[in-house]
This record gives structure tokens, sequence and C-alpha cells, in this order.
């Protein structure tokens, strides 16, 4: 197991801690120092990701950069870090979508104690993506809802009350089930083996073996993670708390909301529901395709028909997550790559259309597509951006959104395949919702107050345009990120196929990966 | 004269008084000694009230502070030598006696500091307060020591008479003189069904003693068990009422909101820890046996009070009836304790006993916190905790909106403060001992409580509309909220200790878990 020589997940975790401190010290009266530190602390974050993006090493089987502390002894509660293919791109991809949120939101009030919950959100986003211990993970998972809560409530528009709650409650009450569940798989665990112990690694090992328990305990625990999991997601009879969430937040608080905070659940299936309990996985994976499937289509339908662009991207989150779930529990080598590839593309893509539609609003001071129109003869650059962005996430060949969806749906028709040929139809339409959306938006002849609009300006456009440049660059060269997955996404699937009664069906020829 | 006590002697023979053990009851004795000098001091000095209110509040710390010193001289004997008893098996010395009282001794000294003032808001009477505070404490921490039914009895009387006059201590507001006769009548009601247990179960069992009661059930198998379970089922009634937890919590809201707001955070950290403290001592130690008999029993009062707590906190509008709802629902969250307090207790599990301690701790210090910044923002005349009160203060006054904040949090269960630590330690408990519905019931009771205090929350966040801002305009400012260094204090040690609790939670779960290994024998 490699070890980093200084403690560099410590590190990337406790300095957004350290700038959230030290902008909480700062006078309320000059927010731009605190905007300052978040700036400062934030791009540090990055660079620490970077650092950990180069030296992560592709051909390690297991966790790199482990670090082991102890942390609640009478509970047998450990502080353990690690990351591995699986999590080393949603930490990078939180440490980017950071800076990028908090230049995005220069102009919000009060820029103190945004600068603070931000800071916080993403120590706690770190925080999850690195946790090799069920209790930590857990403690990371919960706390990143009191930011978030505070971000929408504080900063959002319109209901913004009324979404923030929601969201608190539907995840919290998601996570009641994941809690119960830990500390049963502990429990079961100590009664077997008469260790108490919330190592992730432990326990999987436990849990997944043959004798550990009853096929129905390994059901009912699986479907107790997956709860938590599926409305984090959101799959789709538990989606409904996300629109409100992501209409009502402000702009940076929606980027990160669908860059990272969705990732948890479908990051959550990956690290924890699917290695613990492989047989339950492989049991309820037709469920959960299916879930997949319907949030595909319904989220695709759903979105066309919204009148507010932003609700409208919103439920295209919906659509997008799908896939994600779609080669996840397609439970092969090549679906699980393109679920993680379109968990970051996801993260791109979305991120620069909800920058850009927030840009809009701080134009025109609606989202409404019917008070649009023309905008393209009267801010084009943001309007060519809007179309890149879009075409991005419609995923259109040589955007990273393509390959993602692709190698999904290809590891997918490998082994379900029917699920596989439904879902493709979701990206016929999304390129109808966006598509009809640009057009009703951007083309004709401005009229009204749409004429005259300001351009984007140097700040906006560096917020936007190196999450574009990163999603082009992945759909035409995806392999640094297929590469540093792989070996995890391998010993995923090879895990599966050893404790499950189960065999992944490999394509006949070397042709996965399409974008390589 | 001499003639017939003489003649009388060998026929009554001398009642044989027990060794008066004295480190033992010496932080009962400096408690009970500082409130007689206060009292006394008050009826003698007559010429200068400055003079007394300064010397009666050094006298309360002293007082304070000298049981403080004769508990970890406890604590390290008790560590050292592990539990025992003295005064004929009446008093124990153990680590749950020990920790009990440092939870009341610390939820009085905060009293306290929160009650200097609010006294000083009033125009009360210092000496009085701070007299009647002690006092209660004593009482409580006899109970947490008590180990035979009567004395469990004297204690509980000693605090509640003392409780019935601090809740009616404003005298000049309706609504705490209403408390104050509330709680004196439905109390006296249930110290007369907690006597009546007492009662029953010593026509059961031949003794009041805890220990004999113990013994005398282990060694004899009864052949009619209806006197001993109706005796069990009077003295958690008696105790439930204490504790408030439901279906026994009718007075709570009422009470809670009456009440001076810094007696209210007294007695909702310290009751709960001296109730909980005999409960545990009752029914997990001399009832053990009987376990399956009133684990049921316990299971529904837990139930009962998780969703009577949290489903009507939910429709409050005054944030001092609300903290008391949700108090009901903590009350829930230590019975899921009390109900599995022995099942781990093997091995390196986590006895439920040392999670109910442990939650009593933290739920003393977020209670407090909680209640101290009501306290702070009430107006003369303990006015103005309408939830509508604290619409916006986070603009106004964000250091107080987010000091509350944090104690909500807290309360919600949020992780890195200790509540989040100390329901962890519950539900690990509950499942240990494979109590997964109560384990599951207990996170989702939490998940309606989080909407509780987060719509407190939002209230302090929220920006006033506009109507609100143009009525405003016309009305005169809001009085400023100002922090007196009393309270100050309480709510900085409240907060870092939530804070505390929550991140480096090692030291005191350690002691916790300690204090419950280290049982009287």
């Amino acid at each position: 197991m490699h070890t980093g020589d200084y403690p560099l997940l410590s590190a990337m975790l406790l300095t957004p801690l350290a700038g959230a401190i030290l902008a909480m010290l700062m006078p309320r009266s000059r927010p731009d120092y605190s905007r300052i530190v978040g700036y400062f602390t934030s791009v540090a974050t990055l660079g620490l990701g970077v650092s950990l993006l180069l030296t992560f090493s592709k051909h390690v089987h297991g966790y790199q950069y482990v670090e082991r502390h102890h942390w609640i002894n009478v509970l047998a509660v450990h502080f353990d870090v690690g990351v591995d293919g699986i999590s080393l791109f949603m930490i990078v991809l939180t440490a980017l979508l950071f800076p990028i949120g908090l230049l995005a939101s220069a102009r919000e009030h009060d820029g103190k104690s945004f600068t603070v919950w931000m800071l916080l959100l993403e120590m706690s986003l770190i925080g999850v993506f690195i946790s090799l211990d069920l209790i930590s993970f857990f403690v990371f998972f919960e706390l990143s809802l009191v930011p978030m809560y505070f971000l929408i409530a504080g900063w959002g528009h319109g209901r913004n009350v009324y979404a923030a709650m929601k969201f608190f409650l539907y995840t919290m009450a998601g996570s009641a089930f994941l809690f119960v569940g830990i500390l049963t798989v502990a429990y079961l665990h100590h009664k077997a083996t008469g260790v108490w112990t919330f190592d992730v690694a432990t326990l999987t090992q436990w849990t997944s073996s043959a004798t550990a328990m009853s096929a129905r305990t390994g059901r009912l625990l699986f479907l107790a993670f997956t709860v938590a999991f599926a409305v984090k997601v959101p799959l789709f009879p538990l989606h409904t708390w996300l629109p409100d969430a992501h209409t009502e937040a402000p702009t940076a608080g929606s980027v990160v909301l669908a860059g990272v905070l969705l990732k948890m659940g479908t990051y959550g299936f990956l690290r924890f529901a699917i290695p613990m309990f492989p047989s339950a996985a492989v049991h309820f994976a037709p469920l959960l395709l299916t879930l997949a499937v319907i949030g595909i289509i319904y989220g695709a339908i759903v979105a066309a028909m919204q009148p507010d662009l932003k609700r409208l991207i919103a439920y295209s989150s919906v659509a997008h997550l799908g896939f994600v779930v779609l080669g996840t529990f397609a439970l092969t080598t090549q679906g699980i790559q393109g679920g993680v590839f379109t968990m970051v593309s996801h993260g791109l893509t979305t991120g620069a259309l909800f920058l850009l539609v927030g840009m809009l609003y701080d134009r025109r001071h609606t989202r409404l597509i019917s008070e649009f129109g023309g905008l393209w003869k009267s801010i084009p650059i943001l309007s060519g951006l809007f179309a890149a962005s879009m075409f991005a996430s419609i995923g259109l060949p040589g955007f990273s959104g393509f390959v993602g969806e692709f190698t999904s749906l290809l590891g997918t028709f490998l082994s379900r395949r029917w699920w596989a040929v439904v879902a493709t139809f979701g990206v016929i339409l999304a390129a109808v919702y966006l598509l009809w959306a640009f057009q009703r938006a951007f083309t004709g002849e401005p009229e009204g107050a749409n004429v005259g609009l300001r351009d984007i300006n140097a700040r906006e456009l560096a917020t936007v345009v190196p999450l574009l440049a990163l999603s082009l660059f992945l759909g035409f060269y995806p392999k640094p990120l297929f590469d540093r997955s792989q070996t995890a996404v391998r010993d995923l699937v090879a895990h599966v196929e050893q404790s499950a009664n189960y065999h992944a069906p490999e394509p006949p020829a070397p042709t996965a990966e399409a974008g390589r | 004269m001499t003639a017939w006590l003489a003649v009388a002697a060998p026929i009554l023979p001398p009642i044989a008084t027990p060794r008066v053990d004295w480190p033992t009851v010496a932080p009962v004795v400096a408690m009970f000694g500082a409130a007689l000098a206060i009292v006394l001091l008050r009826a003698l000095v007559r010429h200068s009230r400055r003079l007394v209110d300064t010397t009666s509040v050094v006298l309360a710390f002293a007082g304070m502070a000298t049981a403080a010193g004769f508990l970890f001289y406890q604590w390290h004997l008790v560590r050292e030598t592990g539990g025992y008893q003295t005064f004929a098996g009446a008093v124990a010395v153990d680590g749950l006696a020990v920790f009990v009282q440092a939870i009341v001794l610390g939820a009085c000294a905060l009293g306290v500091l929160l009650g200097l003032g609010y006294v000083r808001r009033e125009a009360l009477e210092l000496p009085e307060l701070l007299a009647l505070l002690l006092l209660c404490t004593t009482g409580m921490m006899v109970m947490a020591q008590a180990n035979d039914l009567v004395v469990v009895f004297v204690a509980l009387e000693v605090f509640s008479i003392a409780l019935y006059v601090l809740s009616a201590f404003d005298l000049r507001r309706a609504e705490s003189q209403e408390a104050g006769l509330k709680y004196f009548v439905l109390g006296a009601f249930s110290s007369a069904i907690f006597l009546y247990g007492i009662a029953l179960t010593y026509g059961a069992t031949g003794t009041t003693s805890l220990t004999g009661i113990a013994t005398f059930l282990a060694g004899n198998t009864l052949t009619h068990t209806g006197l001993l379970l109706a005796g069990f089922a009077l003295l958690l009634v008696g105790l439930g009422f204490k504790v408030a937890a439901a279906p026994f919590h009718m007075w709570t809201p009422d009470v809670y909101e009456g009440a001076p707001t810094p007696i209210t955070a007294f007695m909702s950290a310290a009751t709960k820890a001296a109730a909980f403290g005999a409960l545990l001592r009752i029914f997990a130690g001399s009832f053990q046996l009987y376990v399956s008999d009133w684990r049921p029993v316990v299971f529904g009062l837990a139930v009962a009070s998780l969703v009577v707590g949290t489903v009507a906190a939910a429709v409050q509008t005054d944030v001092k009836r609300m903290l008391a709802y949700s108090s009901i629902g903590h009350a829930g969250f230590v019975l899921i304790g009390l109900q599995v307090a022995n099942a781990g207790a093997s091995g390196n599990r986590l006895p439920g006993t040392a999670a109910a301690l442990f939650y009593l701790l933290v739920y003393a210090v977020m209670a407090i916190g909680a209640f101290g910044v009501v306290q702070v923002m009430t107006q003369r005349g303990d006015t103005h905790h309408a939830l509508s009160d604290y619409r916006g203060l986070a603009r106004t006054e964000p250091a107080i909106a987010g000091l509350l904040t944090l104690f909500l949090l807290a309360q919600t269960g949020v992780p890195l403060t200790g509540g989040f630590v100390a329901k962890l330690a519950v539900f690990r408990s509950a499942v240990d001992a494979g109590q997964y519905q109560l384990a599951l019931i207990g996170m989702l009771a939490a998940v309606i409580s989080a909407f509780v205090y987060l719509r407190l929350v939002i209230t302090m966040y929220a920006p006033n509309s506009d109507a609100e801002n143009a009525a405003a305009e016309g009305a005169e400012p809001a009085p400023r909220v100002r922090i007196d260094p009393g309270a100050g204090i309480a709510l900085f040690l409240t907060a870092a200790a939530v804070l505390v609790l929550g991140v480096m939670p090692n030291w005191t779960l350690d002691i916790a878990h300690q204090a419950t290994q280290l049982l009287a024998k």
C-alpha cells in the first residue's frame, strides 16, 4: 500500500477548515477579506488535489495515502482516510468546483458567512470521499447537510426556506436507515468475530463472505444503505427534493449540489452498498436498473416541460445520474467505468450550465424560458458558451458527456441488454429538451429587456471556461481518467464476481472505452 | 427518670446508628452548609443588600467548589477501590453516583450564572434564589447516591419542594405562579404514587434497600409477582414524571414555559440527570432479574416520549415551550439507553447505562445552552420568547443567533457536536442489544426533531418581510440584547462543551464507561 510522505488527505481536509475559521475571524464589515481567504484556501486545496492526481499511482491495488488515527475509542470509531481510483476523481472534482463556485458568487450578499459555509461544505465533502471508516464517513455525510442548508436558505431564491428544509429532511430521513444499517453491520461483525470495528475494508471483507450473514439479512442491510444513497442520487421515486433544492439554491450552491453532492449517493453505492453486499446487489440490480431507466426517461420528459431554465437543468440531472446508476448496477467493468466517468463529466457540464443560467438570472432577474428570446444576438459570447455546454451535456461526441454515457450504455448492453436499449432513448430526449429550450431562449430577434444586455465579463468567463475546457479535453482524451479508475473498478467487479454467484460478461474484443 | 431508662433499656435495644462516613457526604454537606449560610446571612445582615448579595454569591460558589473537590476525591477513591456502600447500605458511592452528581453540580453552577443577570433584571431576591438552587442540588445529589428506596424518596421530596418554589419564584408573573402551583399539585401526586410503589415493593420483598431487594429477588422465586410488578409500575410512574417521559409529561410544557428561564435551564438538565440516575440504579440494578417484565414498558415509554416530544414540538410557536417538548423527546433517547441498560455489559460492548449517562451529560450542556440563549433574549418580565421574536436575529445579533444555532444543531444530532456522539452511543447500545426497531424509531424521531430545530434556525436567519420592515420603521427599534457577564460565561462554557464533546468525546465517554463498571457491590 502506497503511503504518501506527508498526510496529503488530511491536509486537503484541514485546509478548507482552516480557511473557514480564518474567514470567520475576519470583520463582517469587510467581506472582501473573507472572500480573499476563501479564494486562497480553495485554490490551495485545488493545488493539493492536483498534486494528489499527479502522484496517484494507477497500478496500485487498494487504497493509497492511507492514514489511520484513533477517534472515539470506546465506540471503536477511527478516523481512517485513503483514496482509490473511484474516490480520486470525486475529490479532485470537489477541489475544482469550489474555487469556481466562490468566484461565481463574488456578488452574493454577506460574503463572510457565504464563504464560511462554502468552505465548511468543501471540508465535509472531501471528508466524505476520503473516509475509510463507516462512522467517520457518516459524520461527513451528515455534516454536509448543514452548510448546504444554510446556503440554500440564506442565499437562495423564491421558496428557498421550503426547499432547504425539504432537502435537509429528505436526506436526513434516508441517512436514518444508513445509520442503523452501519450500526447493525458492525454489531453483526462483532457478534461473529468478537471485534468491534467500523473499518470499511475489514467489514467489506467480512460481509461479502458467504458465511457472514443470511441472504435475507444481507438484502435488508443492502436496502438500508440503498435508501440513503438513492435519496442522495436521487433515484426516481425519491427525487422530489432535487428540483426544489437545485432551483432555489444560489448559483454556487447549485453547482456544488449537482457537481458533488449528488455523487455522494452514487459513490456510496460503489464504495459501500455494492462491495459490502455483493449478492444482494446482484439480486436487486434489476430493480435499481429499472429505477435508473425510469429516471432517465422521466427526468428527460419532465425537463422538456419545464418553463424555468434552471428547473430544466435540475431535472436533466435526474436523467444524467440515471446513467451513472445504470452503469453502476450493470456490474460490468465498462458500465462502472462509464458511471465514474459520467459522474465527473456531469459535474463539469452541469456545473457550466448552472453557472451560465446564474449569469442570465443576474442580467434579466428571471429564469423563465418564455421571457428570454434572441439572446444569441444580444449576448453572443455567453450564448455561444451556453450552446457549447449544452452540447457537452447532451453528449455530443467530442465532449466528455458522450464518452461517459456511451461507455456506461456499452457496459449495460453487455449484461442487461434491454435496459440499455430503453435508456438510449434518454440520449435523444436530452437533445430534445435542451435544443428546444435553447431555440426558444436564444434564437430569433431580441425584444424588450433582452436587447442591450451586458455580455459575459472576465470573471464570469474564468468560471465557465475551465469546466468546458476540461469537458472537451476528456471528450477527446479520456484515457487519463479511465487509466486511473480502472484498477479500482476491475477490483470491484472481481470482488463482486468472487463473492456473489455472478459472472460479469466481457466484451468480445477489447473495444471498451470507446473514446480512447 | 434515669431509673426508668435503666429499666427500659434492656427491653428496647438501642438503635444502632451507622457510623457517619464524612467523605461520602462531604459534597452534600458542603452544598447544604452553603445554602444554610446564605439563608442565615440574609436573615441576620439587614443593613446592606449589596454586601449580602456579594457574600451569598461567594458562599454559593465556595460551596459548589468544595463539593466539586470532594467529588474528585470520591472519583479517585472509587477508581482505586471500586464502588462501596456506606451508612448501613443506604448510600452508595460509585461511578454512577459520582457521574450524576457531577452533572447536577455543573447544572447548578450554570444555573447560578444564568440566574445572576435574571435576578438583577427582574429585581428579585438573589440570596433566596441561590439558597433554593443549592438546596435543590443537594437533594438531587443525595438522590444520585441513594441506595435505599426511602432515601430516594426523601431526596426526591427535598429537591422537588425546592423546585416548586423556584418555579414560582417570579412573584410578579402570573405564569410563574401558575407553573409553581401546577408543578406542586401534579408533583405531589407523583410523589404519592412513588411512595405507594415503595410500599408495594417493600411488601413484596420485605426490604427497601436496593441491594437487599436485588439479593432477595436473586435468592427467592416469587409465586405471585403481582405485588412486585405493581410496585415496579408505580416507581416507574413516579420517576417517569420527574424525567418528563410521555405519558407523564403533561406538566412539562406549562412549567418549563412559566418558570423563570434560568430555573427552566437548571431543572431540565439536573432533574433529568438525578431522576435517571435513580431509574438506572433501581431498574438496571435491583430489578435486573425482572428485566423481561419492565423492558417492554420502558420500550413503550421511550417510543411515546420520542413521538410526543418531537411531534408536539413541531407545532409550538413559543420557543420555551418548544424546547420543553424537545426535552420530552430527549428523555425518550435516554430511555432507549435505560431499556438496554445491562444488555451490553459484558466484554467491550457499550452498556446502555454508559450511553444513557453520556446522553444525560450532553443533554445538560445542550439544554442549558439553549435555555441560556432564551434567557439572554428575554426582556424584563420574562417576555419575548415567541418564535416571532427571533425573526431576523442573525442580522441584529449574529453571535447570539450563532450560539443558538449551535445548540439546536447539537440537539438535532448533527455530527461534530456532542449531540451526535450521544445519539451514536445510545443507538449503538440499542443495536448491541438487538433492538434494531428502537434504534430506527429513534433515528426517525431525530429527523422529525430536525424540522423542529431548523424551523427556529430558519426564523433567525430569515430576512424580514417588506411589510414588517415598514412596520418596524414606524415602531421603536427592538431593545438591544445585552449579554450579562454571568450568562456570557455560561454560554461560552456550554458552547465549548458541546463542541469538545462532539470532536473529542474520548475522555468523557471513557469516564462514563468506567462509571458504569464501578457500581457499588
